[in-house]
């Protein structure tokens, strides 16, 4: 049987899209078993009928509906809305649409701050003002899909790896459901690690760790243990496909947290200080915080400074 | 005014937008807009951070575009810092930048825009897209997917990740290149460039010929162009100069470091994306098509128009090619696709070149780097035109002040002139139907917003 797919995108960049069409050969095997109702990304179906003329939005129903993105505006509101209702089963792809993901580091502030820096850059003629015709309304602050709709299947990464991402819709097409690991990424990562107590303090990412480019990564010290923050120990696993290794650490940079927290509800700025207090890393000396919450600043986890 | 006609979403393109066209008394388009959905607010929230960080952050702009917005960030932090790259370094970030081009223009052509012209611009929406080209033409498809599949994971296999990249660092490149990857590499960007010739061809002799009417009507509006130079007045998409073209073929050229002399950037109250428009006209801004003011274009159609030539030889042959045939500048705006296609050819063997160039393989690729405080201004071209980062930093090297000229942005302007150039054209009496409604998107698609 075909199984018929809605998929939209809303406060996201369209990586998750893209990452979709990166399965490359797989792509094609996937769309012999699909049929796709909706996808603007792709395909000109319209939300208000093909002329415009509907007054309610439609999304087609589907088997399965696939959304990228946080909910940050109204339209992105009644989009999940409408994809809820049409769609048995909702599948939030991508950290935006599971933790808000970089987006909702906008929940630090109130709208009319980013409003009045937006429009009052340098090289910006400063309105009398701001946008309201034909624009969606923002809402107070960047929601994870889950604080709207009631949702699945989570399925994070900035974007997740297009093997996950095949792999998961086999599952779903055959009427299984996707295996997505609750492993962090120090679980997978093959950097060589020594234990505790060797690193008192961590320095900012602005010079070279040590290791020999011919050699893999199995043979470099772990980043965090060279003293540079790695948020490996908090981080949900999965980045690096098939491979296994975390793409982030095979560039010999540290993990961000780009795939949210290793479990679900987890708080990546709380676990990390956590972990590193209890190695004895001091952190006091860090300049700035914040950005532990960089992926996850839905759920309330990120907040207004001024309230 | 008795009809409001609403596009929503516009679809095939890669952001979020809507038209509204009103029509009159009598049905005929009185007015129409493109609004500009999204708003993110990136330039508030990196204040605070560490700027070493934002590279990692604002390739979130944009998912299909996140190694410009990558490389353009870095060079912003570089400049603020007082970096130097060295040359391995900045060879390897442009490396990065060109092949991300390439695969990009396939992305664009194949899987967005080539349905309007290869399945047709009035046929079912159910087939008219890349999986009905795909039914249609398995051969084709399949070449395609693996094509594009294979630019992106040379970058990944290399760089680790190629959406939302972290291979370019403060002070130059993560990793080196080894000669391993460089061979491998090597063969496969010839591939690619085999596939762009293939693409340029297929294109020209049966795609382009059965629409030369459209091309030469659909959209068509008189502008400006924006693009960068390199110090000969050839083409680079890394680096270089800003060219700023008047519509009449005269330009003058700017560091990008003094873009604000030259471009401001205006709002309108429908669309939450800003307008850039040519300050150093000195003529103010206007979206009226018979009197436009300070309007330029960026991405594909607008390089072709500023750079003097490509400096890599199949893709410079092109360039001629068209310019006999189109002029300096060509303006009609479906041009913008046969202008993507000589870019790809361009991307490929640049890369081709990079990869032959004996530094590339040095171990040299990342300088140290203290933070302090500074303001550095990072440009380059991304896909869609002339990226630019402003970013400012504290003794500590946190962001202070950030401002981002996006490249689609420039076009938006001329976005919603081509628009009002379609509906006005194609909608009379108050007629309308789905191929006429496709054929004003497929305006705004050629600009691949």
């Amino acid at each position: 049987m075909t199984v018929k797919i809605a998929e939209e995108w809303l406060n996201a960049c369209s990586g998750c899209e893209i990452t979709v069409l990166d399965m490359g050969d797989r792509l094609l095997e996937i769309l012999e078993q699909v049929q796709f109702v909706h996808i603007p990304a792709l395909m000109d179906h319209k939300y208000y009928g093909q002329l415009g003329d509907k007054k309610h939005l439609e999304i087609p129903s589907a088997d399965v509906g696939i959304i990228s993105g946080g909910i940050r505006n109204q339209e992105h509101l009644e989009v999940a809305q409408a994809m809820r209702d049409s769609c048995d089963l909702i599948i939030a792809i991508g950290t935006c649409a599971t933790h808000g993901g970089i987006p909702a580091l906008c929940n630090s502030y109130k709208n009319q701050d980013i409003l009045d820096r937006y429009y009052s850059t340098c090289s910006t003629d400063i309105p009398r003002e701001y946008p309201s015709q034909g624009v969606p309304e923002l809402l107070d602050r960047c929601y994870a899909l889950d604080e709207k709709i009631s949702v699945d299947i989570c399925m994070p990464g900035c974007p997740p790896h297009p093997d996950q991402v095949y792999s998961s819709l086999i599952s779903l097409v055959q009427g299984g459901m996707p295996d997505l690991s609750g492993k962090s990424v120090c679980d997978v990562c093959p950097t060589i690690r020594k234990g505790k107590g060797q690193v008192r303090e961590l320095r900012r990412f602005l010079q070279t760790p040590v290791y020999e480019p011919s050699e893999p990564l199995d043979e470099m010290r772990c980043l965090l243990e060279q003293g540079v923050l790695c948020m490996g120990p908090v981080t949900k696993a999965g980045c690096g496909g098939d491979k296994k290794i975390p793409r982030c650490i095979s560039a010999r940079v540290p993990c961000r947290g780009c795939y949210g927290p290793v479990k679900f509800d987890g708080n990546p700025l709380l676990d990390m200080l956590n972990a590193l207090t209890s190695n004895g890393i001091e952190f006091e000396g860090m300049d700035e915080l914040t950005s532990l919450l960089r992926f996850a600043g839905a759920h309330n986890l990120l907040q207004n400074k001024g309230l | 005014m008795t009809q409001t006609i609403n596009i929503s979403p516009l679809t095939r393109i890669e952001g979020h937008a809507s038209i509204d066209i009103n029509l009159d008394d009598y049905g005929e388009v009185q007015d129409s807009r493109v609004n500009i959905m999204s708003l993110r607010g990136f330039e508030k929230f990196v204040e605070g951070k560490p700027a070493e960080e934002l590279p990692r952050i604002v390739n979130r702009i944009c998912g299909i575009c996140p190694w410009h917005h990558h490389l353009a960030s870095n060079k912003a932090v570089d400049a603020c810092f007082g970096a130097q790259v060295p040359g391995t370094g900045q060879k390897l970030r442009e490396l990065m930048h060109t092949i991300s081009h390439a695969e990009d223009k396939l992305l664009h052509f194949f899987f967005l825009a080539a349905a309007d012209f290869v399945i047709g611009p009035g046929s079912d929406y159910e087939v008219r897209n890349v999986i009905g080209i795909a039914k249609s033409n398995p051969e084709l498809a399949k070449k395609v997917v693996k094509m594009r599949s294979k630019a992106k994971m040379l970058m990944e296999n290399f760089a680790g990740k190629a959406i939302h990249p972290v291979a370019g660092v403060t002070g130059g490149f993560a990793k080196p290149l080894q000669e391993e990857e460089r061979k491998q590499m090597l063969s496969e960007m010839r591939e690619l460039l085999d596939f762009a010739l293939y693409t340029m061809d297929f294109a020209k002799n049966e795609v382009f010929p059965q629409y030369m009417d459209t091309i030469e009507s659909l959209g068509v509006i008189k502008t400006g162009f924006i693009g960068t130079v390199n110090n000969q007045g050839a083409m680079n998409l890394y680096d270089g100069n800003i060219r700023l073209m008047k519509p009449d073929g005269s330009f003058s050229e700017f560091s990008p470091q003094d873009y604000t002399d030259y471009i401001s950037e205006h709002v309108e109250p429908y669309s939450y994306g800003k307008m850039p428009y040519a300050k150093a006209w000195g003529e103010g801004f206007s979206l009226d098509r018979n009197d436009p003011k300070g309007i330029y274009r960026s991405n594909c159609l607008a390089r072709m128009n500023v750079v003097d030539s490509i400096p890599t030889p199949k893709a410079n042959a092109e360039l001629q090619e068209f310019r006999e045939r189109f002029g300096r500048p060509a303006q009609a705006t479906l041009l913008y696709h046969w202008a993507r296609l000589i870019e790809e050819v361009y991307a490929c063997e640049r890369a081709i070149e990079i990869l032959q160039d004996p530094e590339i393989t040095k171990e040299d690729v990342r300088s140290q780097v203290e933070p302090k405080a500074g303001r550095g201004v990072g440009c380059v071209e991304a896909p869609r035109g002339t990226l630019i980062h402003d970013y400012s930093t504290d003794e500590n090297g946190l962001i202070t002040g950030a401002n981002m000229i996006v490249g689609t942005t420039h076009n938006l302007a001329p976005i919603n002139m081509s628009v009002d150039q379609a509906a006005k054209s194609l909608i009379q009496e108050g007629h309308v139907d789905e191929t006429i409604l496709n054929q004003i998107e497929m305006a705004v698609r050629a600009y691949d917003p």
